[in-house]
């Protein structure tokens, strides 16, 4: 009997194994392996060449974005061959002429297209989850909010990223590193700061994506650390001598050397693995669920935004995250505790302990001033 | 003494370095770095040891480095001592004569490019063409350089190549064979497929020839190294075949041509090439004879031995190389790769750099002698063979029992040297397998156990050798 994929509680890297890091500048990627693939499932990219797409969410809203790509799932149950890495030549995107550039427009960030296959946007599917929450505004007509607000929420609410390709070094990074045999992820590191992890079914299918990365998004921090970073920590372990006598031991002492540096990398990606997080199901069938989660949105903590494929064994066959710069979070953190308290701005304020005025001073510096009546904002002047 | 270590040093280091870099393009770094880096060498070993820099064109180094010095040393002409002298002027003369015609015309070329103009550069420039026995096929095949050359120098020309070079098409009829068929060629098809490759294809974007039609005709006249060129476009275009005669090509390039082909097609024809390979590195080992105990190779088969673009499969195809010549010239050998290889044959560039592994089960072995070939970017886990080296030369093996030589065929732009794995074991630039008996000498002085003095005496001896062989052939 099949078990239904659970939903994901925590980052775990179970079956997986971190092999050690390759270093190019500041960028320090971190290799993935799987010993045992998931040869049912594949993974292939889909590319797009409009400079703007228009993806139909729901009923009256719309998420709007330069998507270079979408990854295509397809899975068989029947074991007959599978289709080989892009080599499909469709395309589910409508092109519309703009004028000025090309726009498309598709329809649904995550869309079965035939029973077994789907397609989704990789990290808009995280980063849409990430707009729409407390989205649709305050229940209460409190008198600080404009009747705007009631009737559209935070329409529009937005956010920016860097593309993989305007962080410095990342594309050479990419270029001069080698893929292992068993690879089916990776962990990019910038700076030492975790940029993005990102797990593949298998190994075929990483080597077809790799150069992908240089396609996905990047929070603020990580561009900037790219730039102001040229070189990275330097780390060393080494060998005890004095406990060796043979050849086999110093194999053995190097076995573990290789397993000390699986260790520390994986300290060092504290911040998402092993992290609570909140999960949100998006699409689900008897091998596997494809869901979006978020972390815990502690603003003293490093958080993510990431969405995750997992099998019904609990393994995860697709992850894919971003971290979210510190504005982000603090953006996210103070909708979230507003809505906690109903939309009350006095109420808030005194919950995290501030006054009403610095309150509608740190909304206004986060960039959610819009969100007030003029005469309110008027107050913190 | 303290001096004389870093005049070793600043030696062993420029040596190695015209070993390995061309100036090209690497895995790890681009063409324009290779050249302000090797470039910055040059300009520091010149200034500071002008005697051992002439000295080192006698040593084997690749031909890029070779121009380099003649060029450097044409260049500055004052600063040479009255005593060596002879020594310098005899030295670039016959390191000129040794390279290949396009490359000597290159070097001869940039004479007036870099505004180079003294008396010993016009003799040299005169001397090279007085030489060169068919000078008049040179002269269509390089026309634009010799043409140069000459006015540069104002050189004298016999017979008709000045007419040749200097007066177009005034001339109605040459009575030179070749000159002839170079202007008929430009009025007629039937000549052009008499004169050499390079030139042909020229005037036959003129007459405007179907590309399918001129290589099928041309093929007679192209060189071995061009037919090796143009494998790729033969496959492209319809119908056309150009039979490469690639038994005769030396063993690294025999090696680089083999691993350019699919690994299918490797596998159905491996007796022949595993011959071929076999012959050509018994021909190295008659040349220069290079007698080995029990050998093993450490051979590097990671994702960045596939090169770059200018250097495709180089470090690769230098390690297959290797294998093959080391396999002659020892009495046991083993190869030991970084990836899971069966059959050396049908390597591909792929995966981790895993040196420790494969160094640890050939120390296992226990030969005399150990050749890592690598680029020496370790990283499975990194600093894992620089590990393995220390920990078994301080504590399992303080007699040296086991020799270890690193050979690197890339060369790192950022320390102005090859990378190494280890500074406990020596390590030398190797761009062709062939150069690999002189390196395995060489060793001794990169790994600091042979002082100044008998680096010196190496080199001199090494002089010694080219220019009697020099003075023999003129």
């Amino acid at each position: 009997m099949n078990k239904k994929p659970p939903l994901i509680t925590k980052i775990s890297l179970k079956g997986l194994e971190l092999a050690p890091s390759q270093v190019w500048g500041s960028i320090r990627l971190v290799p993935l392996l799987r010993s045992h693939q998931n040869k049912k499932l594949r993974l292939f990219r889909r590319t797009y060449d409009e400079d703007i797409t228009i993806v139909h969410v729901k009923k009256n809203i719309d998420y709007i974005s330069y998507i270079p790509h979408s990854l295509v799932l397809s899975w068989n149950n029947n074991e007959a061959p599978q289709v080989a890495c892009g080599s499909q030549l469709v395309t589910d995107s409508k092109s519309l002429n703009l004028g000025c550039c090309k726009g498309g427009m598709l329809n649904r960030i995550a869309k079965k297209q035939s029973p077994n296959q789907l397609r989704f946007l990789p990290l808009h599917l995280a980063m849409e989850g990430f707009l729409s929450i407390y989205f649709s505004g305050p229940k209460v007509a409190w008198s600080e909010y404009p009747k705007r607000v009631f009737s559209q929420g935070l329409n529009p609410r937005s956010e920016f990223s860097y593309s993989g390709s305007s962080i410095s070094g990342l594309e050479d990074a990419l270029r001069v590193f080698e893929i292992h045999e068993n690879q089916v992820g990776i962990l990019v590191f910038v700076a030492e700061a975790l940029a993005s992890a990102f797990i593949v079914p298998n190994s075929e299918d990483y080597r077809a994506l790799h150069t992908s990365l240089l396609q996905d998004f990047y929070g603020e921090l990580i561009y900037y650390y790219g730039m102001l970073h040229n070189t990275h920590y330097p780390m060393d372990l080494s060998v005890d001598e004095a406990s060796i006598n043979s050849l086999k031991e110093l194999k053995e002492a190097i076995g573990h050397m290789r397993q000390d540096w699986a260790d520390f990398q994986g300290f060092m990606a504290d911040s998402l693995l092993g992290r609570e997080i909140q999960s949100q199901p998006i699409q689900k069938t008897g091998l596997f669920s494809l869901q979006r989660f978020i972390t815990d949105l502690d603003p003293h903590k490093i958080n993510h935004i990431g969405e995750a494929i997992v099998s019904n064994t609990g393994e995860l066959e697709y992850l894919k995250t971003y971290r979210l710069s510190a504005n982000q979070t603090r953006r996210i953190y103070l909708l979230s505790q507003l809505a906690k308290h109903d939309w009350n701005l006095d109420i808030t304020a005194t919950e995290l302990n501030i006054s009403r005025i610095e309150l509608i001073r740190r909304l206004e510096r986060v960039g959610f001033g819009f969100l007030l009546k003029e005469s309110v904002r008027h107050e913190a002047k | 003494m303290r001096e004389e270590e870093i005049a070793r040093e600043d030696l062993v280091m420029f040596i190695n370095a015209c070993f390995a870099c061309t100036g090209q393009k690497e895995f790890y770094s681009d063409a324009g770095n290779q050249r302000v880096s090797i470039d910055f060498l040059h300009e520091y070993i010149l200034g500071n040891y002008r005697l051992v820099y002439a000295r080192s064109l006698a040593v084997g180094i690749n031909h890029f480095n070779q121009a380099q010095i003649i060029l450097k040393l044409l260049a500055t002409g004052k600063n040479i001592l009255s005593e060596n002298k002879e020594e310098e002027g005899a030295l670039i003369a016959a390191a000129i004569e040794q390279l290949p015609p396009q490359r000597a015309w290159k070097l001869l070329e940039q004479l007036k490019k870099r505004r180079i103009n003294n008396r010993r550069s016009r003799a040299i420039a005169r001397e090279y063409i007085n030489k060169r026995k068919n000078i008049n096929f040179q002269a269509v095949k390089y026309r634009s350089k010799v043409r140069t050359i000459a006015t540069h120098c104002h050189l004298k020309l016999n017979g008709e190549l000045g007419d040749f070079l200097f007066s177009g098409w005034d001339k109605k009829v040459y009575e030179t064979e070749i000159f002839e068929k170079f202007r008929q060629a430009h009025y007629s098809v039937e000549a052009l497929y008499k004169l050499p490759y390079t030139v042909a294809e020229g005037l036959a974007t003129k007459h405007k020839i179907p590309r399918q039609i001129f290589l099928s005709r041309i093929e007679s006249q192209m060189s071995l190294a061009e037919k090796l060129r143009l494998q790729k476009t033969a496959e492209r275009t319809d119908k056309v075949e150009i039979a490469l005669n690639w038994e005769r090509l030396p063993l690294t390039k025999l090696a680089l041509y083999i691993l350019s082909l699919p690994v299918k097609k490797r596998y159905e024809n491996w007796h022949i090439f595993q011959e071929a390979l076999l012959k050509s590195a018994r021909n190295i080992v008659l040349k220069s004879p290079l007698k080995l105990g029990k050998v093993a190779a450490v051979l590097d088969c990671s994702y960045s031995s596939s090169g770059s673009s200018e250097k495709r499969r180089r470090p690769l195809g230098v390690a297959l190389a290797a294998h093959y010549l080391l396999k002659i010239a020892a009495i046991e050998y083993k190869s030991f790769w970084t990836g899971k290889i069966e059959e050396p044959l049908l390597v591909t560039a792929r995966g981790q750099t895993d040196l420790a592994t494969p160094l640890l089960n050939a120390l296992l072995w226990e030969p005399d002698l150990i050749v890592i070939i690598s680029d020496a970017w370790d990283n499975d886990p990194p600093g894992g063979a620089a590990e393995v080296l220390r920990v078994y030369r301080t504590k399992l093996d303080p007699t040296n029992k086991i020799s270890i030589v690193h050979c690197n065929p890339v060369f790192d732009t950022d320390n102005y040297t090859l990378r190494s794995i280890s500074p406990i074991v020596p390590t030398v630039g190797l761009r062709d397998a062939e150069d690999l008996p002189t390196m395995l000498t060489f060793a001794r002085f990169a790994e600091g156990s042979a002082n100044l003095k008998e680096l010196e005496d190496y080199l001199a001896s090494r002089v010694e050798t080219m220019l009697s062989k020099y003075r023999k052939k003129t």
